[in-house]
């Protein structure tokens, strides 16, 4: 598949400003990670050409790239959705039924852990521990944290307001 | 500069901040303007104060008013009230849950008491986006202090107060640091391990939050006794927040000269630098936290060589995790010896805690090594919630193993929580309650390393994934009897086996609550019975005699499950049931029951 994102002026602007930052570095070595980091907050995930621009620019292998991308779960290959969730499945929000909220989200999206809806609008992750074990279950939406979240209804009405 | 008579400090931790404590800071400042007394009253974002199931916490100094539950509603009684008028918001202040009277003053409620917060000490007292504060506080005193030492002489201090590796570990941190002194080197390093990964666990996040030049501070001490001029700090890039903190405080002590070259006029150099992780679990391995550092994949390699020796870039390196840094200005403030009077005799000082799980106080404490599990969870954490029986704490997270009933009056230290079979960790502790079933608490741990395995060796890639397969066909009704067999064996195999600590600890879960809880596991296999009434698959719903026929299930039953005649007893056909609980929330006179 070609990478749509290519053909589109949008992304030369981008890649460029990732040229930018690899150019600055004081040093290249061992900088594959930041610029990772880097790539993905401006494309807002690592499709197969940005991990092959970076290596070069690096002067790294693509397989080596793809092998610290595929290592880390903060790197994701293929796009969020618009509305990012996450449900958190920290042990604090666990024994507070966190297994239950995940599976509401899922069923009422129809997707799995790891995909976004066909409309590209909501994306279902799961993380381990936001720090807000006091308001377990909680689940976030972009920044938004949603906390003590019950029951299959309350998934319904939160997934509401991004009617 | 302003002269303010008043101070209104308002939680900016993370749990805190996710109800809306920003939205809180805003309003006050907008509501003090309107009344025209911003220049008489200070509102400031701290850190965390610990008890986050009442928050967002709003403290009014100097009368000390705690505030739990504030909405940002709540502000202009706030003002209206105390500030302008100096009578305190009653229904906003803490409600002791036996008295039922309230209790204004933190340092009278229970959840404080028998706290005694070193690593905390400034959590929640100070702005974290402020150097001026924290040295207000003594900061960089501990700095000063040791600049007039000799290397050794700082290094034995730390040896003398008995400081142990706060991350897990429990090892000596004054030997680690004696260690990678005397190795040689044109150049060393210091790293900060803030990769903290313990899914439960928030203490390090809270105090780079609240107190990050606490950690900048200690760093450059390390860097100073070990003889390394330059400062890492590995951090996960899910926490924006403890970043941006971390990164203005080393901002701001390079503006001063604590950072930078010949910081105080001395000839020491330091200067610190961040690096993000990028969620890996292993990463918190010391060996594998370097590789990812050099931008590699996060794959532990065997010890020796240790970081001491061959670390970073193949330099001497001494990794210490947060919470062992935010102890060293403490020791060099008030001396090793006040340091290691507190605690017990194998483990000295405070212990951090992240309190959570079916508990009424969630929050973040400090206790005395020593402490026992009952006061922290009854006296600090106010017990269980909505009145269920204690069954397990979980400490050391998937690391870690269970403590029941029976090991309440263990005073917590290193060594008793290893010798229970379980360990200190990081300092998660995970309190649960009779609906918790235990072989699919061990499979809730088993997913987590599993996947978070490295790939690396065979015992943990392969192993853990055996291991959590049995404890799926367990909870799923499918489990044999041997099977138990087989969790064990294999599980003293990778224990044995694995490269890292990862795998060797990733079966404790597993051998914990088989110990502690065979007989869960032997209902589950033998009986197909799950006593806890958590696994659906071993579940079967029934109507009782209570049931009046109102037909209302059978109605809302999916899958047409549900037979009998108007005003007569219903029947569930448990071969068409799908175990949904629809039937049990609809019913209103609990005539339905699960077993």
């Amino acid at each position: 598949m070609a990478c749509e994102g290519c053909k589109n002026p949008a992304a030369d602007a981008l890649y460029e400003e990732l040229e930018t930052f690899i150019n600055n570095l004081p040093e290249k070595k061992g900088a594959l990670i930041s610029v990772l980091h880097k790539a993905q907050s401006l494309f807002g995930y690592l499709p197969k050409e940005v991990q092959i621009f970076v290596g070069e620019k690096l002067g790294v292998p693509a397989s080596k790239v793809y092998g610290v991308v595929s290592f880390y779960s903060f790197f994701t290959m293929v796009p969020k959705g618009k509305y990012p969730i996450s449900v958190c499945l920290g042990t604090a929000c666990y024994v507070r039924g966190a297994d239950k909220i995940l599976e509401a989200f899922k069923k009422e999206l129809g997707i799995e852990v790891g995909q976004t809806t066909p409309d590209g609008k909501f994306s279902l992750d799961a993380l381990r521990c936001v720090g807000a074990c006091g308001l377990a279950p909680v689940a976030l939406i972009g920044d938004k944290v949603y906390g003590r979240i019950s029951s299959e209804e309350e998934v319904k009405n939160i997934l509401k307001e991004y009617e | 500069m302003s002269k303010y008579t008043m101070h209104i400090l308002v939680c900016g931790g993370t749990g805190c901040l996710s109800s809306r404590s920003a939205e809180i800071v805003t309003q006050l400042n907008k509501t003090l303007e309107d009344v025209g007394m911003q220049d008489q009253v200070q509102v400031l974002k701290t850190g965390c104060f610990g008890f986050c199931e009442k928050g967002p916490i709003v403290k009014v100094l100097p009368d000390n008013t705690f505030y739990v539950q504030v909405q940002p509603e709540d502000v202009e009684d706030i003002v209206n009230e105390h500030i302008i008028k100096g009578r305190k918001v009653p229904r906003l202040l803490y409600e002791n849950p036996k008295s039922k009277e309230h209790v204004s003053d933190s340092k009278h409620m229970d959840f404080y008491k028998k706290q005694m917060r070193v690593a905390l000490r400034n959590c929640g007292f100070i702005n974290p986006e402020s150097i001026e504060e924290y040295i207000a506080r003594d900061g960089y005193e501990a700095l000063a202090k040791v600049l007039t030492l000799s290397q050794e002489e700082v290094i034995s201090e730390v040896k003398k107060s008995g400081l142990r590796g706060r991350g897990g570990g429990g090892f000596p941190t004054g030997l680690k640091w004696e260690f990678a002194y005397k190795n040689t080197s044109n150049q060393k390093y210091v790293v900060c391990n803030a990769d903290e990964g313990d899914p439960g666990a928030f203490m390090d996040r809270s105090i780079l939050e609240g107190d990050p030049h606490s950690i900048v501070e200690a760093m450059a001490i390390c860097g100073y006794a070990i003889g390394a001029n330059k400062g890492l700090v590995y951090i996960r890039a899910e926490y924006p927040l403890a970043v941006k903190r971390l990164e203005c405080a080393i901002e701001s002590a390079r503006d001063l000269g604590l950072l930078g070259d010949n910081i105080l006029g001395t000839r020491f150099s330091f200067d610190i630098e961040i690096r993000f992780g990028a969620g890996a679990f292993v990463c918190g391995e010391e060996t594998a936290l370097i590789h990812s550092m050099e931008g590699k994949r996060g794959e532990p390699t065997t010890k020796p060589p240790f970081p001491a020796t061959s670390g970073y870039w193949d330099k001497p390196t001494n990794v210490n995790n947060v919470e062992t840094f935010a102890n060293i200005p403490v020791i060099f403030l008030k001396g090793a010896d006040w340091f290691s009077q507190i605690g017990t005799e194998k483990s000295k000082g405070t212990k951090v805690f992240a309190l959570a799980g079916k508990i009424n106080n969630v929050g973040l404490i400090e206790v005395p090594m020593g402490t026992t599990l009952r006061s922290v969870i009854y006296d600090i954490g106010g017990g269980i919630k909505d009145g269920k029986k204690f069954k397990a704490v979980q400490t050391g997270g998937p690391s870690g193993g269970c403590l029941t009933e029976k090991d309440l009056d263990t005073p917590i230290d290193f060594d008793n929580l290893l010798a229970k079979g379980s360990m200190m960790g990081s300092g998660g502790m995970i309190v649960m309650d009779e609906d918790d079933c235990m072989p699919a608490v061990a499979k809730f741990y088993l997913e987590f390393t599993a996947e978070e395995s490295c790939g690396k060796c065979t015992p943990c890639r392969v192993g853990t994934k055996r291991l959590l397969e049995i404890l799926e066909k367990i909870v799923s009704g499918r489990g044999e009897e041997e099977d138990l067999e087989t969790l064990k064996n294999l599980s003293e195999v990778i224990k044995d086996t694995a490269l890292c600590g990862l795998g060797q600890t990733a079966p404790n879960p597993v051998l914990s609550t088989l110990k502690v809880f065979e007989d869960e596991y032997i209902a589950h296999v033998r009986d197909r019975k799950c006593p806890s009434g958590q696994c659906s698959a071993l579940l079967q719903y029934r109507i009782t005699e209570k049931c009046v026929g109102c037909t209302a299930c059978s109605r809302v039953c999916p899958v047409n499950a549900i037979s009998g005649s108007v005003k007569k007893q219903h029947t569930i056909d448990v071969s068409k049931c799908i175990k949904c609980g629809a039937c049990m929330s609809k019913c209103r006179f609990n005539a339905i029951v699960r077993e």
